[in-house]
């Protein structure tokens, strides 16, 4: 027997025409074939016509492989590369209301706002919004950074929470574009 | 789906075709099939696309064929694209009309047909809003389909048309939905045809291997002592079958087929051994189970050939010639794959390779083929029954294996691969993938608007026969000759045979009683025969084939007997469930297990 290969989150991007129904036929794939999506975000390019997603999958190399060789086979996939094994950039972005009213009647909102406060620095998250009962943070980051400073707030009450989804880039001068315009790069080589 | 909805007033005062460069979108949809060589197309009209029927009347040089369920449509341009490598089209209306295209899609999509489905759709506005016969086409084709559109404007008629076909027939091929708004049909523009190539900015049909992943394949292959090829679907696709025989010849490797790669390789070539799998040969599978390569070509290791993949072909290194990126270690992982087209990979290995024999290891499998002859059934005494296999033996020798065999799916269809011995590619046209029962007949008729001078002869169980049987109709109103051969045991065989083997004898819902297949012939103005006893199937061939009409011979066979040798669904590929032994030895034993018998 072959050693299990290890199933991690992988990162791919892919640009994608943007035309009606691309991203269902995206969505589609990963239901069919059975792939778990962690994450999946789509959002306009500079280019125009161009879409870009970003798939936050479970995988091993190999199955990450294969999933991008299924998205070459649709007509409107136009590049796909998995960016997790390389120098990258990964952000999601994260709001995160927290009550400042806190149930002992002792604790002053101005104390508890005040220590929202010094977690934020501590998170490096922006305070975006306070109201008399409620503040909402804005924190950009890796997934595990959003996670700690969720865990973090918990205590205080957590009223709501929304996040983007995970958007991603290689580092350097790498360009997925640049490297589609080069042309018949042959998906099963690219693991 | 006749059900038509308001019938809009003639509108055909721009359609001068001769003076006028304005053509309604109905009317281009014509011209841009006719511009891609389309010469028949299969369909059943209704509300939503009878703007595109209305203007078949002035485009004399397509034959449409109406079918009595759409269904039928879809498999008859399976079964014409399947015989003659050409993109086949049907034509269906919205909601039903186009659902009932879904299972003939989805066929050709599990065993890549080329074939472009085009669909009539309710006008773009009423889209959404659950208007009469309105389906989500495009959604519920998505993923039984290589690609598909969904057309709104006149303009993207033409365009999208030439890129479908493109797209259908390119690459791994597969069937493709162009979906049309009725408003599309009717609306009047100047329409333009491009002559340029298709490009598509992210579509990638292409492969080739690089030169060192050819060098490393040499090297495996000078290595092997116990080599195999396989011959897949691709083979035929790619028509790479000389090549493959040039190859086989130059490196002495015995080839297995897969049930779609029946022809690909000549059944009565000395280094063919026959088709591997469930149904497989016995010597067949075993020799897998002991070969050190195996050179899989055009194949992608479905569930069928393979077994349970735990003990599959554990002795061999694998290389895998394969068009598609996405099967590469799907199931089986191999160690080395050569993404490409068939042809030009065999042709590019053909070149490399020293010329090798490998004397002992055939000389093994010939030992393993020894013990398979004495369960034969071939081999049986004639007791004076039908059995099914003696049929398929001499369908085969009294048409010299030259006919165009179209079957249906299940116990017919193993024997007929058994017994069929396939001598040339594209002369067995077969559901693999999906299975289809009801497949043959139309598939068969599109085969003949195919292949006007090819015998041909569907080979159909009672069960399938019954699900697409109307076609017979069809087969009348456009003189549409076919033989068909019903294998009549009077139960859907295949599934009684797994309920005899696994699920204790119990037979639920497999007798089937079928009507008087004769009688049936006759009533639809053709001819009909019926066949029980060995002695009588030459004759009956003989008139079937003199016949001008589509003639029905209803072999009645043994009714309780199976397809062996059989690997049970997810077994180890060497454990067979055998043929009881016809010399004599054995008594009795519905079936026996274990790889040493």
């Amino acid at each position: 027997m072959q050693p299990q290969p290890v199933v991690t989150q992988r990162t791919l991007v892919a640009y994608v025409e943007d035309l009606p129904g691309v991203l269902n036929r995206v969505a589609s794939l990963f239901r069919r074939r059975n792939y778990n999506i962690v994450s999946l975000t789509v959002g306009r390019t500079h280019e125009p016509g161009m879409s870009r997603i970003t798939l936050v999958v479970e995988a091993d190399p190999d199955v990450s492989r294969r999933i991008q060789a299924n998205l070459y086979k649709l007509v409107n996939v136009v590049s796909v590369e998995d960016i997790t094994d390389v120098p990258n950039l990964i952000r999601d972005v994260a709001l995160i209301k927290v009550s400042t009213n806190q149930s002992d009647a002792e604790t002053d909102a101005a104390v508890v706002r005040e220590a929202i406060c010094r977690l934020a620095e501590d998170y490096r998250a922006r305070v975006v919004d306070v109201a008399d009962d409620a503040m909402t943070l804005e924190v950009a980051g890796r997934l595990e950074k959003i996670e700690k400073i969720v865990e973090a707030l918990r205590p205080f009450g957590i009223l709501e929470m929304a996040q983007s989804g995970v958007i991603a880039m290689s580092r350097g001068g790498q360009s997925l574009v640049a490297a589609q315009k080069n042309a018949a790069r042959d998906p099963h080589r690219a693991a | 789906m006749t059900a038509a909805a308001k019938p809009t007033p003639s509108a055909n005062v721009s359609a001068d075709a001769e003076t006028s460069p304005e053509r309604l979108g109905a009317e281009v949809i014509w011209e841009a099939l006719i511009r891609e060589g389309v010469d028949v197309v299969f369909g059943y009209p209704g509300g939503a696309v009878m703007p595109a029927y209305d203007a078949l009347s002035k485009y004399p040089q397509v034959r449409h064929i109406l079918t009595r369920h759409e269904q039928g449509a879809a498999h008859m341009a399976d079964g014409y694209a399947r015989a003659s490598g050409r993109v086949g089209v049907c034509i269906a209306t919205s909601g039903p009309g186009a659902t009932n295209l879904v299972t003939g899609i989805a066929t050709a999509m599990l065993d890549s047909v080329p074939m472009v489905a085009i669909t009539g759709q309710v006008a773009a506005p009423l889209i959404g809003t659950d208007a009469f016969q309105e389906t989500d086409v495009t959604g519920v084709t998505l993923p039984i389909t290589k690609h598909n559109y969904l057309v709104t404007r006149a303009e993207d008629i033409a365009p999208t048309i030439r890129e479908a076909f493109y797209v259908a027939r390119s690459g791994r091929p597969g069937p493709v939905v162009v979906d049309i708004t009725k408003d599309a049909q009717q609306a009047t523009i100047i329409p333009e045809y491009s002559t340029e190539p298709v490009r598509l900015p992210g579509y990638r049909p292409e492969h080739h291997p690089s030169g060192s992943d050819y060098s490393a394949a040499v090297e495996m292959i000078a290595q092997a002592r116990k080599p195999l090829l396989f011959c897949g679907h691709g083979v035929i696709k790619s028509g790479a079958t000389d090549t493959l025989i040039a190859f086989a010849e130059r490196t002495d490797i015995p080839v297995a087929v897969t049930l779609l790669g029946l022809g690909g390789f000549p059944a009565s070539h000395p280094l063919s051994l026959g088709m591997m799998g469930m149904h497989g040969e016995a010597w067949v599978n075993q020799a897998i189970q002991e070969a050190d390569l195996i050179i899989a070509v055009g194949m992608r290791f479905d569930d069928r050939v393979t077994g349970t993949l735990s003990t599959y072909a554990k002795n061999a290194k694998k290389i895998h010639v394969e068009l598609d990126p996405a099967e590469i270690n799907k199931n089986v992982r191999v160690d080395l794959p050569l993404i490409g087209n068939a042809g030009d990979v065999l042709e590019e290995l053909l070149a490399r390779v020293a010329p090798s024999s490998h004397p002992d290891w055939r000389g093994r499998i010939d030992e393993l083929k020894g013990d398979s002859a004495v369960r034969d059934i071939r081999s049986m005494p004639d007791n004076g029954r039908l059995f099914a296999a003696h049929v398929m033996h001499d369908l085969w020798q009294l048409t010299d294996g030259k006919a165009l065999i179209v079957t249906d799916v299940g116990q017919h269809q193993m024997w007929e691969a058994q017994y069929y011995k396939h001598d040339y590619p594209r002369k067995l046209v077969t559901s693999g993938g999906l299975g289809t029962m009801g497949f043959a007949l139309p598939a068969a008729m599109g085969a003949r608007l195919a292949c006007p001078d090819d015998e041909i002869w569907v080979i159909a169980g009672d069960g399938g026969f019954q699900m697409t049987s109307p076609e017979l109709a069809t087969c009348k109103q456009e003189n549409i000759k076919v033989n068909i051969a019903i294998i009549n045991n009077g139960y859907l065989g295949m599934v009684r045979q797994w309920q005899q083997f696994f699920y204790g004898g119990r037979y639920v819902a497999t007798p089937i009683v079928s009507p008087d297949f004769v009688k049936l012939a006759d009533a639809h103005g053709l001819e009909g025969l019926r066949v029980t006893r060995r002695a009588d199937i030459p004759a009956a061939v003989a008139t079937a084939r003199a016949n001008d009409v589509t003639t029905i011979i209803d072999f009645r066979v043994e009714q309780e007997d199976s397809v062996y040798p059989m690997v049970p669904s997810g077994s180890d590929l060497g454990t067979m469930i055998r043929r009881p032994r016809v010399d004599g030895g054995e008594h009795n034993p519905i079936f026996e297990t274990g790889k040493d018998k």
